[in-house]
This record gives C-alpha cells, sequence and structure tokens, in this order.
C-alpha cells in the first residue's frame, strides 16, 4: 500500500468537496439561527394550515414572520416578539383544535450579541490552543522534518473540515432552510478535536518511526507511518461515527443537526488526517528540497 | 512474587470502586453494617451516611438524574434589569432585592426546584430565571414580569394624588369572593402604620372615590362610605380567579424595586423532551451494541475485556452524574453517548499496540505491558486536545455546557477504566496458557505471513 504516492489525487478529492461548498458559502453565506440574529421561533404541533397560521400572526402584529412546515407541524419564525403579542398569538392559537405549541424560544438582541461573541471568540480560542498544543508537542522531531511542518498540515487538516461543514451547512441553509446555530459550533469544535487526535496519532508515529532512523527517504517513512496507523485511525474514527450515525438515525429531533454535523464531521476529520494532513507534510518537504 | 501481588491490590481496589458506584448507582435505598471494624453504610436520599466507630461522615447524593430543562419541559427566562433610575450606588442592592422578589413570586406559584439567579454582562444586570416543568408559561410570565405597584390616590380638584398609602403597607393580600356577585377579588390587609394611613385617607375622603392603581393604570374606583378602621379592604377589578391569584401572590412578595424586561425565553414542551430523551436511549443502546459487535469482532479475546470495560464505564458515569449532581440535557446526552465512542478509542489505541507488540514477537505478558506504556504518549496527546476543547465549551453555558462536561467526565473515566480496569483484567489472565493462541488476537506473525 502506497497511499502518499497517490497525494495528488487525495487532494483533488478534498477540493471536489470544499469547492462548490466554498462557493455556496460567498454566494449565500450561512443561514444563522436566532440565537445569532436575535429574533423569535415558535414551533406548532398538530396543523399544518400555513395560510391559517400566517393570518394568526399577522393578527398578533408578528414582525416579518416566516412559516415552514415540518414533519409534525409548523415553525414560526420573526423578529423578537413582546408578551402581548405572544398572549394574543396563543389564544387565537388555542381555539383551532388539537394544535399546540410545544417550543418557543425568543432570543434578544443583547442576548444574540453575546452569543454571536462568544462563538467567534471559542472557535478562535479553540484554534489557538490546538496550534500551541501541537508545537509544544512536537517541539522536539529529528531531521529532516521540523516542528513546523508538523504544526502548520495540522491546522490545514483543521481547515479542510472547517470548510467542509461551513460549506455543506451554506448549501444546505439555501436550498433547505437548515440553520447554524451555537450546537452546531459545538459539533464543529469537536469534529475539530477529532481530526486532530487523528493526525496526533499519525504523526505520533512519523516522529516514533524518524527518531528510530532507517535508511528509508521521508516519503517512505511517512508513508509506512500511514499505513501502519491506518487501522487504529479507522477503527477509532469508526466507533466514534457508528455511534453518532446511529444516534442521527434514531435519535430525537431536538439535535438532528448537531449529529448531522458529527457525522459528516468525523468522516471528513479521518480522510484529512490520513490523506492530506501527513500528505502535505511530503510535498512541503519535497518543495523545500526542490529549492535548495 | 512482588509483581503478582499489586495485580492483586490493583484488583481489589478496582472491585472496592465498582461496590462504592454501584451502591451509588443502586436506585433504593441501601443499609450496610460491618461489626469488625464497625462500620456502618446507610443510603437514604438524599445522603449516604458512612459511620466508623461513632464517627459520621454524610455524603449529599442526588437519587435520581436530574434532568435539563430541555429534557423534562419547562422555561428558561433572561431578564434584564432597567436600573436607569437607580443610582450607580444602588444598583447591586436593587438587583439583590429584585432576585428575593422574584423568588418569592416564583416560590408562591408552587413549582418544583425553581432556579432564580443574578448575571451581569458589560453594564447589562440580569436575571435568570428556570422553570421546570411548567406547564403554563404564559401564566409564570405574567407573575414574574409585572412590576406590581400598588398605591391608593385620593380625588382632589377633579384629579387623583398620591396619597403615601402603597404596596409597602400591606401585611398581608388574599383571594377571596364578593358575596354579592361571587366574582374573585384580592383582599388586602394593611400593617399597623398602614391601617392608620387607610383610616385617615376613608375619614377624609367619605362620599368621595379613591382609586387604586396598579403599575400606574387604575384597577377599581371605591366610593369611600365611611371611615375604615381595622385596617382591611379589597380589591375588585374584572379578575378571573388566576389573575387574582396571581395579583396576590405579586403583592405579597413586594413590588419589583425596577422594572425588568424579558431578554430571552425559551420553553420546551414536556412531550418533545420526553420523545427526544425515549429515542436517544434506544439509539445509545443499539450504538452500544454496535460497538460491542466491532469490538469483538475485530480484537476478538481482547474485545471481550473492552465490553466488559464499557459496562464498568457506564457504572462509573452514572455514579458520578449523581455523585456531582450533574443535570441531564439533550447535549448531555449525545456528549455521554459520543464519549462511549471515545473510550473505546483508548482501547483501540491499546489492543492494535499489543497486536503489534505480539507480531513483532513478544510475548503476551510483554506485550501487554509495552502496548499500554506505548500507547500512552498518543492517548496523552489526542485526549488534552478534546480536553482542551471541552474547558473552551464549557464557558459557552447551555446547552453545550451540559455536552462538554458530560464529554470531559467521559474522556477521564474512560482513561480511567482502561488504565485501571481493563489493564488489571487482562493482565490477571496474563499467564494463562491459552494467551499463546495468536488467533484470539487476530495475529499472524511475521514469519507466518
Amino acid at each position: 500500500m502506497n497511499p502518499i504516492n497517490y497525494r495528488k489525487w487525495w487532494y483533488l478529492l478534498s477540493l471536489i468537496i470544499i469547492i462548490p461548498g466554498t462557493i455556496s458559502l460567498v454566494l449565500f453565506g450561512l443561514k444563522s439561527s436566532i440565537d445569532f440574529t436575535g429574533g423569535t421561533l415558535i414551533e406548532i404541533e398538530g396543523t399544518k394550515d400555513k395560510g391559517k397560521i400566517e393570518e394568526i400572526t399577522k393578527e398578533a402584529k408578528f414582525n416579518n414572520a416566516n412559516v415552514t412546515i415540518t414533519n409534525k407541524g409548523l415553525i414560526i419564525r420573526s423578529k423578537p416578539i413582546t408578551e402581548e403579542n405572544h398572549k394574543k398569538f396563543k389564544t387565537d392559537l388555542n381555539k383551532i383544535k388539537n394544535v399546540k405549541e410545544v417550543r418557543i424560544e425568543t432570543v434578544g438582541p443583547s442576548i444574540s450579541k453575546e452569543i454571536t461573541r462568544r462563538a467567534f471568540i471559542s472557535v478562535i480560542l479553540a484554534s489557538v490552543l490546538i496550534v500551541i498544543y501541537l508545537a509544544i508537542s512536537f517541539r522536539r522531531v529529528p531531521k529532516p522534518a521540523n516542528s513546523w511542518s508538523f504544526g502548520v498540515t495540522a491546522v490545514l487538516g483543521i481547515l479542510h473540515d472547517a470548510l467542509v461543514l461551513l460549506g455543506i451547512f451554506s448549501i444546505l441553509g439555501h436550498f433547505f432552510n437548515v440553520e447554524v446555530d451555537p450546537l452546531f459550533i459545538t459539533a464543529m469544535l469537536t469534529v475539530i478535536g477529532f481530526s486532530v487526535h487523528d493526525t496526533v496519532v499519525i504523526y505520533d508515529r512519523i516522529r516514533e518511526n524518524l527518531i528510530k532512523g532507517t535508511s528509508e527517504t521521508f516519503e517512505e517513512v511517512v508513508n509506512r507511518s500511514v499505513v501502519e496507523m491506518l487501522d487504529r485511525d479507522i477503527s477509532t474514527s469508526f466507533l466514534a461515527w457508528i455511534i453518532v450515525f446511529i444516534l442521527y438515525l434514531f435519535g430525537g429531533s431536538t439535535i438532528k443537526y448537531f449529529l448531522l454535523t458529527m457525522v459528516i464531521g468525523i468522516i471528513s476529520g479521518t480522510y484529512s488526517s490520513i490523506f492530506n494532513s501527513a500528505s502535505l507534510m511530503v510535498t512541503w518537504q519535497s518543495l523545500k528540497e526542490k529549492k535548495r | 512474587m512482588k509483581k503478582k501481588n499489586r495485580v492483586w491490590w490493583r484488583l481489589i481496589f478496582l472491585l472496592l470502586l465498582i461496590a462504592t458506584a454501584l451502591a451509588i448507582d443502586w436506585p433504593k435505598e441501601i443499609k450496610i453494617q460491618m461489626p469488625k471494624p464497625k462500620v456502618n453504610l446507610e443510603k437514604k436520599s438524599p445522603f449516604i451516611k458512612f459511620k466508623k466507630n461513632g464517627d459520621l461522615v454524610n455524603f449529599k447524593i442526588n437519587y435520581k438524574i436530574k434532568e435539563g430543562l430541555d429534557l423534562q419541559g419547562g422555561s428558561y427566562l433572561v431578564y434584564v434589569a432597567d436600573l436607569s433610575k437607580i443610582s450607580d450606588k444602588d444598583k447591586s442592592n436593587a438587583v439583590d432585592s429584585l432576585k428575593k422578589v422574584i423568588e418569592d413570586r416564583v416560590n408562591a406559584f408552587g413549582l418544583t426546584e425553581p432556579v432564580v439567579r443574578t448575571s451581569k454582562s458589560g453594564s447589562e444586570h440580569r436575571i435568570i430565571v428556570e422553570l421546570p416543568g411548567i406547564k403554563k408559561t404564559d401564566e409564570a410570565l405574567d407573575l414574574i414580569g409585572k412590576t406590581a405597584q400598588l398605591e391608593f390616590k385620593e380625588f382632589k380638584n377633579s384629579d387623583f394624588y398620591s396619597t403615601g398609602l402603597t404596596g409597602k403597607d400591606l401585611k398581608h393580600a388574599g383571594v377571596t369572593f364578593d358575596q354579592n356577585t361571587n366574582e374573585p377579588q384580592v383582599s388586602i390587609q394593611f400593617n399597623s402604620g398602614g391601617a392608620k394611613k387607610f383610616a385617615e385617607i376613608t375619614g377624609r375622603n367619605v362620599g368621595q372615590p379613591i382609586a387604586i392603581y396598579l403599575d400606574n393604570k387604575v384597577v377599581s374606583k371605591p366610593r369611600v362610605n365611611e371611615q375604615i378602621n381595622g385596617g382591611n379592604a379589597q380589591i375588585t377589578g374584572k379578575f378571573d380567579f388566576q389573575e387574582a391569584k396571581t395579583l396576590a401572590i405579586q403583592l405579597n412578595a413586594g413590588a419589583l424595586p425596577a422594572p425588568i424586561n424579558i431578554a430571552e425565553q425559551r420553553t420546551i414542551g414536556a412531550t418533545l423532551g420526553q420523545e427526544s430523551i425515549n429515542k436517544s436511549i434506544v439509539a445509545g443502546i443499539i450504538g452500544i451494541i454496535a460497538v460491542c459487535i466491532y469490538m469483538l469482532v475485530y480484537y476478538r479475546f481482547l474485545g471481550i475485556f473492552s465490553t466488559v470495560g464499557l459496562g464498568l464505564y457506564l457504572v462509573f458515569m452514572i455514579a458520578l452524574f449523581k455523585l456531582f449532581g450533574v443535570t441531564l440535557t439533550m447535549g448531555g446526552i449525545a456528549g455521554l453517548i459520543l464519549s462511549i465512542g471515545m473510550s473505546m478509542e483508548t482501547d483501540v489505541l491499546v489492543f492494535e499496540r499489543i497486536r503489534e507488540e505480539l507480531r513483532n514477537g513478544h510475548a503476551f505478558i510483554s506485550a501487554v505491558k509495552l502496548g499500554f506504556i506505548r500507547a500512552w504518549p498518543s492517548i496523552r496527546d489526542s485526549n488534552a486536545v478534546s480536553l482542551i476543547i471541552c474547558a473552551i465549551l464549557y464557558t459557552a453555558g447551555g446547552m453545550i455546557r451540559g455536552f462538554a462536561i458530560v464529554l470531559a467526565l467521559g474522556i477521564v473515566i474512560g482513561l480511567v477504566t482502561t488504565f485501571l480496569g481493563t489493564r488489571t483484567l487482562i493482565d490477571l489472565i496474563a499467564k494463562r496458557k491459552f494467551v499463546k493462541n495468536n488467533w484470539l488476537f487476530r495475529v499472524e506473525k511475521k514469519g507466518e505471513e
């Protein structure tokens, strides 16, 4: 087996997946949930009569109400509503038989600003801490590799996973109204953790093999390390993946997209660790040698 | 000889740990008495009582795992206090008394375990109210949000003027029914100062109306027929019973020292939560079975140990949940199930290493030893990264915090079960003859390939 030899094909496959998502990201952006934008979300079960509900929201003076049909009923999204709006809405709603409000969430502007700020901070903090951790962890790497190439290629792997997820959710958001909420950020950070985890397992082995010292070239050492760790990476990722996937298939509806993020992300993370990060290290090395 | 002893000691320690965890997990009361040394162990909600030679030690534990609002249904409300009319030095006092008044109001509503706390973000003072299991959120919102400033005003020169008699002079308010119309009304009883003021006001206004204002709005304008001594009055408005009850609670708890505005509201129905729990438990069980099958097929003999390890892991996790009073949310369930996958990863890293050492020709006993030692750096690095991320997520709060706590606990417990549990059990059988059979470990020696 010689996966590193085909590295250009792996890069190509990654690009094929990333490019459409990135285009969508640039054109349509992401659909943010009320947590980030502020607003009201009401979930109703027992009716799919969109027109009737729209009428009720209009009478209750909802601002910018948008009604979408779901599996079990309807979801209303609007600008933040007041208690009076909601009271009027509920009185009218209760006149329809067997209809009930199962969930209402209102997020005011000051709260949504804070949630957005915290999301940004946690993403940045997580990235910085991971890089620092990797730099410390791999500070002693024998020649010809250097600790920079370990850190940077690991981060490129993370970037790959983040782009895959953001791109897919941008497409899902544009065509299926799937929203990006704090749980998405959580899932993304968890996925990044997984991805780094897989990368670290491979890099540990590369380091170990480099320290042992053989007559092999750098590419051969990396290749051997990847092959040696293949079982392990696939096993560990598969165990986490299968459990998230089953939860996605059979679990409750409230965290469906949270789980979907992980289902996609774990695959991307494993792929990027095995086929991208280690390959990039070899590419880095050969570029450096060409320069000389 | 010495080494063998160490394995047995570890086994005893492990068994003690399991016994303790099981005692905490067990959903019923337990009483254990040992005659020598004299130890009494009693588990009775909410404490574990541990008596040794007469010294009593109490551990508080949660009998049941607490369910978060998203699982049992309930409301999460964030209010922002409008302190613009309060001077800077009184602000923190005002927030404290806001909290106190809201607590009193909520408690009077008779909910189980409501939570009221304050937080400050920038210059904004917030009051966070969690109402588990409430069905009538709208009533709760009514109850909490109204300022409830009661004021009696008298009629002078074709307008109403303050009398100085306010809600502060109240002793008690309650719901009664009008004897004639049978409509609900709020009866109030003034304290001695209030009764005196009330007698004076009614005395000088015989034949005139008195207006009762609530939050600067007229509720009723009764005409005074004679001076009222004794300090009792009724507020009659067009109340229904619920409104009268809410008003009585608000008056008893006192007026809010500053107005509050709702900034965030999340209410989830109990059915949605219950449905999620049931489905996730089923999914979790299927997931666990799938993981066990994978481990058994892929690692054969070693897989048995990780299956046992998984059982230990769950026993420990539930015990910790109860011990620390972790509130289980939907995010927590996801974290728990995910952490099962992650704890298996530690096993995989160790088992793969053991197989590698077996393939390199080591005997089982030394392969196990090397496997655990050499797998450690990568296990440490990967789990450290996950713990860093958990720490960051913990600061985010809400459902995410539940996820982070459970995942972090899971990572630590996963390491303990592998390095204490699985390791001890493997060490126990390491010297048996049958471990020489390489098929058991799916290992082909290099020469045989």
